[in-house]
């Protein structure tokens, strides 16, 4: 019944027309203007931009299936998960429209419920419907019902300051360059437009933790559980360690995107929107080659001339792009002998420590909630499993000292409601996202394989709590452990997002101070992955950011 | 997901049309037939019924309830008689706009607010020292509002409170049918009228009452697409579509200041500290940056470009609320209007709109854009006083 680490047969998932792939294990030619190692979205993204200004591109990816951490497997059959992704939020506009996406069948449904089932059978949803949701929080606090529009809206200002953020190359603060400084201004400018109290807002964001921060505002427990854990995704971070709050505000960025609607479903699974993005590219003329892993770059007198493959065959480019997290990139493509020691211990010191894991489930039926019987629109969204703050601190806890949590917070989809694609008629598939199960296990990351089957029972009880017959009606499991991320995603330390976004890694920091432009110390060798600026998730902003870079400075 | 008020019963029978919409997370009636005509008719000569539950209702008691009211609204409450009711309106620290209701000094130490945003949070945020409890009654309390010239005689019939002593802005406790109501002498249609104000489950008792007298006065059942016009003819800004609560603006250019609004006169300035006093001390020394005014269309201009395109001049049936463009006489932008309405008593196109003070003269010809098969055309429209209908009985004993 159970699978770790995924094979598996099929490729394109459904919605994805015909196959952008180009070849099996081994490119057409010898030589390319641009190649781009590892075909995750950013790496694609990265290389329908470059093909589209007119480079000629090769993309070679390590398994089977594109998308990286974005991609949809049948692990069972007939039924399509999104393996580690499962909601696209911030992917950015105007990359829809530049590469012209929806054409390629990106499409994405959107989410309108969270949902937040209690272990004493209380409940509470929270829809677009505003009043509905106000009466939804005002069973635990009529306070807080009211003032949940007013945070809201001062997130929401705050976002539209991110999005000028993220929608830039990181500013370098150290330079006195003119560019550098007017580029300085323009956020400062934003930030004085800002309303005074948001400005105020802005400083404890960035230096609270989530719990303190959202205690300012609001009084009940509940409410507090699921919005908090917002602040923790990804990280090796309690909800009351300070820094956290800064993460709050991903949440409130996806709104912001107004009428594209960028927070939701990809039909088809996050995949679909890899395919896209991959069928763009074809279009543009980039040949994707997958089952070709990179060995090595090559590199001769500190210039990066190609790369070797696996296979031991050498193709020749005039520029190469790292797709892959920054430790992968330097440690494993570069290599330590190329880079200064100064360099190598930043690197060290650059935090991946991956604390979370996915239980994908395919079943037979559709959950059903002791405290909400039957189906409804509250199954239609993301459904929480951390009843108030101290359950997701005390499961930090646990983690902190080398242990998954025996009561993880769980954040649970299921895409098949929706998204009639993804699974036979009547059955369902559950995406649960499990945290925390910290890489470095007590005894090492290597006890995680043994591990592996205790993980997935911990996170199928603890949902089981809340819908009594769902152990019944699992047909197939599939459970990913950070170290399942790791060896077959090829995510260090199973970090999510090529490391932590806790803000000392940001910025003009991701991945490191001085080579935070997507550069890197080997001259023609750069990066666009989650590892560099504005980070990890479905965004596409590094790859694209990336390749701009790259073009403006005449790279290949 | 709106959920039912406690007159839907009786409301759900009679809406044969199905012309429903959401009012603060309920369901209300749009109209009762496919046309309101016949609702606003009533309405004006006889008397129209509206359920106006929905509005938020919080009572305030304790020896406190007065400071708390004046510290957070713009009215000095300390000053209001028992048995009177004041409309008023409350601001943010920079004195922008919350909301806009009416407050009822029901008792010495009892107080009713009416909001038509929730307002729970934000009078809990000022409680500190002040004496006071607050309940939220909103679910608890039905309204019901009837309104227009045959109003006072049908409910005197039913109730034993005497309505012709009750003044305009009065409240008072009443027995209807063997049930306590409070009756206040308010509404937001620039007629007479009444509301009445009951513990839900005696709502339906009410609703009978009235319509059991109804048929000898013109009693109708109103729906909202009526009051629309209604609250236009009597120029009753209204939050949401004339103006935004700061708690819902993005951008700061859509914040109102009660100057801005024409509610300086409910500013009660010169007195101990309230909410976002100093702001508007500033504003009243500065001036406001814009001004709100009636506008009247020109008829025979919207009457000629109606007939430039071999059209007679069309009017909408129903009340608008997407603002259109205003323009001064050299065809520069100086403000907007924010809804309007034709009125059927008045005959006269009417609208209410935001613009720069200087061009807020009574009698100032602007320019608004009128849009006639599809194109776009401006015709002249005059500054004018409000109430655009203002009847007598209103007031009067
Ligand atoms: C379990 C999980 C849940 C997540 N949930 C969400 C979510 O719901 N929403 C969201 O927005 N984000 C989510 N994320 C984060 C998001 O998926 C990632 O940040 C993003 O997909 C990373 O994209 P990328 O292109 O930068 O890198 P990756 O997707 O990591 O792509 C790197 C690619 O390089 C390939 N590669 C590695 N080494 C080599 C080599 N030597 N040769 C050739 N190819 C190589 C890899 O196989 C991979 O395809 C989640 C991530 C995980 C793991």
């Amino acid at each position: 019944m159970t699978q770790g680490a995924t094979k598996t047969s099929s490729s394109a998932p459904p919605g994805a027309a015909g196959s952008p792939i180009s070849g099996v294990g081994q490119p057409r030619d010898r030589s390319y203007d641009v190649i781009v190692v590892g075909g995750g979205h950013n790496g694609l993204v990265c290389a329908a931009y470059l093909a589209k200004a007119g480079k000629k591109v090769l993309v070679l990816e390590r398994r089977h299936v594109l998308g990286g951490a974005a991609v949809s497997e049948q692990v069972f059959p007939g039924f399509t998960f999104s393996v580690c992704s499962y909601v696209v939020s911030l992917f950015r506009p105007h990359i829809i429209r530049e590469l012209g996406l929806v054409d390629h069948g990106f499409h994405v449904i959107p989410l309108d419920c969270s949902f937040l089932p209690l272990p004493d059978g209380r409940s509470l949803a929270r829809f677009g419907d505003y009043a509905r949701t106000r009466r939804e929080i005002a069973q635990f606090s009529p306070r807080d019902a009211e003032v949940y529009p007013e945070f809201g809206l001062a997130m929401s200002k705050l976002a539209r300051f991110s999005k000028h953020v993220i929608d830039h190359p990181p500013p370098e603060p150290t330079s006195l360059a003119p560019r550098e400084l007017l580029q300085l201004l323009r956020l400062g400018r934003g930030y004085q437009a800002l309303d005074r109290d948001v400005r105020y807002l802005n400083l404890k964001l960035l230096t609270m933790s989530a719990a303190d921060f959202l205690d300012e505002w609001f009084e009940s427990e509940v409410l507090k559980g699921p919005m908090s854990v917002s602040g923790i995704i990804g990280t090796m971070l309690g909800v009351r360690s300070p820094g956290t709050a800064y993460v709050l505000l991903h949440h409130y960025m996806g709104e912001i995107d107004g009428a594209f609607r960028a927070w939701g479903f990809s039909k088809g699974g996050t995949g679909a929107v890899s395919y896209a993005i991959a069928a763009a590219a074809r279009g543009f003329g980039v040949e994707i080659v997958t089952e070709a892993t990179v060995d090595h770059v090559r590199i001769t007198s500190g210039r990066a001339t190609g790369v070797v493959l696996e296979s031991g065959n050498e193709i020749t480019a005039k520029a190469v792009v790292s797709g892959c997290d920054p430790h992968r990139t330097y440690f494993g493509l570069i290599g330590e002998q190329h880079l200064e020691p100064e360099l190598v211990g930043q690197l060290r010191r650059y935090k991946l420590r991956g604390s979370s894991g996915k239980v994908n489930l395919a079943v037979d039926r559709l959950p059903d909630f002791t405290c909400r019987p039957g189906p409804g629109p509250h199954l239609e969204g993301d459904i929480a499993i951390v009843p108030n703050v101290d359950y997701v601190e005390r499961a930090y806890d646990e983690a902190k000292y080398g242990a998954f949590s025996s009561r993880p917070y769980l954040n649970v989809v299921i895409p098949s409601l929706v998204d009639p694609t993804v699974a036979p008629p009547g059955k369902h598939v559950i995406s649960c996202f499990v945290q925390y199960a910290p890489y470095d296990l007590e005894g090492g990351p290597e006890r995680w394989p043994r591990q592996r089957e205790a993980f997935g029972d911990t996170v199928v009880d603890t949902l089981a709590e809340y819908c009594p017959g769902l152990k019944e009606s699992i047909l197939h499991r599939q459970v990913l452990t950070p170290w399942d991320l790791e060896h077959e995603f090829g995510l260090t330390e199973g970090n999510i997002f090529h490391g932590e976004l806790s803000l000392e890694q940001l910025l003009f920091q991701r991945p490191m101070a001085g080579w935070a432009r997507y550069r890197t110390p080997i001259r023609n060798m750069w990066m666009c992955s989650s590892g560099t600026h504005p980070g990890g998730g479905i965004m596409g902003a590094p790859g694209e950011l990336a390749a701009k870079a790259m073009l403006k400075a005449g790279a290949a | 997901m709106p959920i039912p008020t406690p007159f839907h019963p009786r409301t759900a029978a009679l809406c044969t049309s199905m012309f429903w919409k959401e009012w603060a997370g309920y369901h209300a009636v749009r109209s009762y037939d496919v046309s309101h005509e016949r609702e606003y008719f009533a309405l004006r000569n006889g008397a129209g019924v509206l359920d106006v539950s929905p509005l938020h209702k919080y009572e305030l008691r304790g020896p406190g309830a007065a400071d708390l009211l004046s510290r957070i609204t713009v009215r000095d409450i300390r000053k209001l008689r028992v048995g009177r009711v004041t409309y008023l309106c409350w601001c943010n620290d920079d004195g922008k706009i919350l909301d806009d209701g009416t407050v009822s000094r029901l008792d010495d130490q009892h107080f009713r607010l009416t909001a038509a945003e929730p307002t729970f949070a934000w009078l809990h945020r000022f409680t500190g020292p002040h004496d006071v409890t607050i309940e939220d009654s909103s679910e608890r309390l039905a309204a019901l509002a009837i309104q227009g010239p045959t109003s006072r005689d049908a409910l005197a019939r039913i109730c034993d409170a005497p309505l012709h002593r009750l003044p305009f802005f009065g409240v008072t406790r009443a027995r209807l049918q063997e049930v306590d109501v409070w009756i206040s002498r308010t509404g937001y249609t620039g007629d007479l009228g009444y509301e009445i104000w009951v513990d839900r489950e005696h709502a339906l008792t009410v609703w009978d009452a009235i319509m059991a007298v109804g048929l000898d006065h013109r009693v109708l059942p109103l729906g909202l697409d009526a009051l629309d016009v209604a609250r236009i003819e009597a120029g009753f800004i209204m939050n949401g579509v004339d103006y935004w609560g700061a708690h819902h603006c993005l951008v700061p250019s859509r914040q109102s200041t009660p100057y801005e609004l024409g509610l300086g006169w409910t500013v009660n300035l010169d007195r101990e500290p309230f909410v976002g006093q100093a702001a508007l001390r500033a504003e009243r020394a500065r001036g406001p940056a814009w001004a709100t005014v009636g506008l009247r269309y020109d008829w025979d201009e919207y009457e000629a470009l109606f007939a430039r395109f071999g059209l007679p001049p069309h009017v909408p049936l129903a009340a608008w609320r997407d603002g259109v463009p205003v323009y001064g006489s050299d065809g520069r932008q100086v403000g907007r209007a924010t809804s309007g309405a034709w009125s059927p008593l008045l005959k006269a196109n009417l609208a209410l709109a935001s613009v720069r003070p200087e061009h807020a003269a009574l009698g100032t010809r602007l320019r608004i854009e009128v849009t006639v098969e599809y194109e776009r055309h401006q015709i002249s429209a005059i500054v004018s006083k409000t109430p655009f209908f203002n009847p007598e009985r209103k007031r009067s004993a």
